[in-house]
This record gives structure tokens, C-alpha cells and sequence, in this order.
């Protein structure tokens, strides 16, 4: 328990993917927080990469984590657009009301 | 080492608690604000096992620039009070179970294969791209983002670009009715169009816009 390994990370990341993707499952309110759980996914991505690139001595990871870094930063900006532009023509972001597609 | 653990598991439980909260927040609000907890110890992290361009890159980007954005678009927007719990619907749906069951399994899948990791035994390193104890982290990414990588780096770039058009595009409505200035019709006008010369006769008057 006191060492701490590349599993301790990996188990971090495993943790916050999970609550991630639960969030999204789970909500039924707000398609903001759907869009939060995205970002939380993202983040465990980054960490699984940083701690694989630090325990294995080599940069390629931290550098694949930057361009998830900018994916996400893109994700975030076109999600937010698509949530305004849906919120001018509704009025609403519930999530349970968003069934026009009947998936 | 006992440091390092101890600062692991702060930090760690930090952002775990939080991401919890991001998920069950009934305001939207703090979920933006737990979000920014996340990040911030997350990035934390990332500066204590030697990744420090990444965990500032980390603070800019996301507590900076996506966090903001996330915030900005809360308060625009009124939702930040839920009335109901914040999964349930009114509708009567399945969808807690089912969550709960598919969380869990994605969780102990995850578990279970980094608890049964290990390397190939022929793992082979790369060797231009492995550490090098002379340089800083920042200087080694520096090497190798602008030689080795500059096309995921072009990439990043034109990524980048796509979403600001496509947030644009999205988010434009041509408004009606606003009074603006035209330079272009202004710096147009000719004398021939604009100023007119008459002759008027003795009592008689001028009648113009004719």
C-alpha cells in the first residue's frame, strides 16, 4: 500500500472512467453533466497515458495526452454549442424530453 | 516514498470524491465546480510523478479555458436548480438499474485487468523517445512535439480550428432589423449620385427627390 506503482494509477483512472461513465447513464436532468461525465472519461484517459509514460521512461504518452487534451477542449466547445442552439429552439436541456429521434 | 503515498492518496481521494459529486450534484453550478476540483488535483498529480508541462497544460486548458466555457454556459442557460433528485425522471424508466449494473461491471472489469497486468516478457523500448535525465520534462516534449510529432501537432491544430467554425456556424442566427453601417456603400458613393446641381429660377423654387 505505502509503494506506490503503476497500478495505483491505472486503478485511479479505472475509478474515474467508471464514475464517468455512470454519470451518464444515470442522469436524466441535464445534458450539461452528460457532457461533465465526457470530460471525466477524458481525464482518465490522460491519466492511464501519463502514468504509462512516466513508468515506462518514454514521452510518447504525455504527447498523445496533449492532443486528447485539445480533442477534449474541441468536444467541449462544439457540445456546449449544440446544447445552446437546442436550448434557443426548445427551451429545455432535460434529458428525458430530448427524444425527437425516438432511439 | 512515504511522501509520495501520502500525497497519492490525497490527492487521489480528492478527485474521486469530487468526481462523485460532479455526477450526483443536484446543482449544476457545483458540478462545474467539483469539476474544477477534479482537474485541479488530477493535475496535481500529473506534476508530482514527473509530468509537470502536462499538469500546468491541464490547469490552463481545462480549469482555464473548458471549465469557463462549462460555467458561461450554465448561467446562460437557467438550469442550475433541479427540482427533483437528479436521476429520476418523471417518467417511470429502467434506467437506474441498468446504470448501476453497467457501471459496476465496467469498474471491476477495469480492476481485474490492471490487477492481472504485466509487461510482455520481448517489451521493447523505443529508444529515441525514452527519457533522458539532462533534459526537463518540458524540454523533452520540445524535442520531439516539433521533429517526430509535428503532424499529430498539425493535427491538434486544424482540430482546433474545425471546432471554433463549427461552434460559430452552430451558434450564429442572422439578426433583423439592426440598424448598421455599410462601409462598403459608403466608400461607394460617387459625387454624380450623391450631389446634385440645379438652377433655380427667380421666385420660382426648387423642387428636389424627383
Amino acid at each position: 500500500m505505502i509503494e506506490i506503482g503503476l497500478g495505483h494509477y491505472l486503478t485511479l483512472g479505472a475509478i474515474i472512467f467508471s464514475l464517468g461513465t455512470l454519470g451518464i447513464f444515470l442522469n436524466r436532468k441535464n445534458v450539461i453533466v452528460i457532457l461533465m461525465s465526457v470530460e471525466l472519461i477524458l481525464l482518465a484517459v490522460n491519466i492511464n497515458l501519463v502514468s504509462f509514460s512516466i513508468y515506462l521512461q518514454d514521452i510518447t504518452g504525455q504527447i498523445f495526452t496533449m492532443l486528447i487534451l485539445t480533442v477534449a477542449a474541441a468536444e467541449a466547445a462544439i457540445g456546449l454549442a449544440i446544447i445552446v442552439s437546442y436550448y434557443r429552439n426548445k427551451g429545455s436541456i432535460r434529458v428525458e424530453e430530448i427524444d425527437e429521434m425516438k432511439g | 516514498m512515504i511522501a509520495h503515498a501520502l500525497f497519492f492518496y490525497f490527492f487521489s481521494i480528492i478527485a474521486i470524491v469530487s468526481a462523485i459529486f460532479v455526477i450526483v450534484s443536484r446543482n449544476t453550478v457545483h458540478a462545474v465546480f467539483f469539476l474544477i476540483l477534479d482537474f485541479i488535483s488530477i493535475a496535481c498529480l500529473f506534476i508530482m510523478i514527473g509530468a509537470e508541462f502536462l499538469g500546468m497544460m491541464m490547469l490552463i486548458v481545462y480549469v482555464g479555458a473548458v471549465a469557463v466555457l462549462f460555467l458561461f454556459v450554465v448561467m446562460l442557460m437557467n438550469v442550475t436548480e433541479q427540482k427533483l433528485s437528479w436521476f429520476r425522471g418523471t417518467k417511470k424508466t429502467g434506467h437506474i438499474p441498468v446504470g448501476l449494473i453497467i457501471g459496476t461491471v465496467i469498474l471491476l472489469e477495469l480492476i481485474v485487468i490492471v490487477g492481472g497486468w504485466r509487461y510482455r516478457d520481448s517489451f521493447s523500448e523505443t529508444e529515441f523517445l525514452s527519457f533522458n535525465s539532462e533534459f526537463t520534462n518540458t524540454h523533452m516534449i520540445g524535442n520531439v512535439m516539433y521533429t517526430d510529432f509535428i503532424h499529430l501537432f498539425q493535427i491538434s491544430g486544424i482540430i482546433l480550428l474545425l471546432a471554433m467554425i463549427g461552434a460559430i456556424v452552430l451558434t450564429y442566427r442572422k439578426r433583423e432589423g439592426v440598424k448598421s453601417q455599410s462601409y462598403i456603400k459608403q466608400i461607394s458613393r460617387e459625387r454624380e449620385d450623391s450631389v446634385q446641381l440645379k438652377d433655380v429660377e427667380f421666385d420660382k423654387g426648387v423642387k428636389l427627390d424627383d
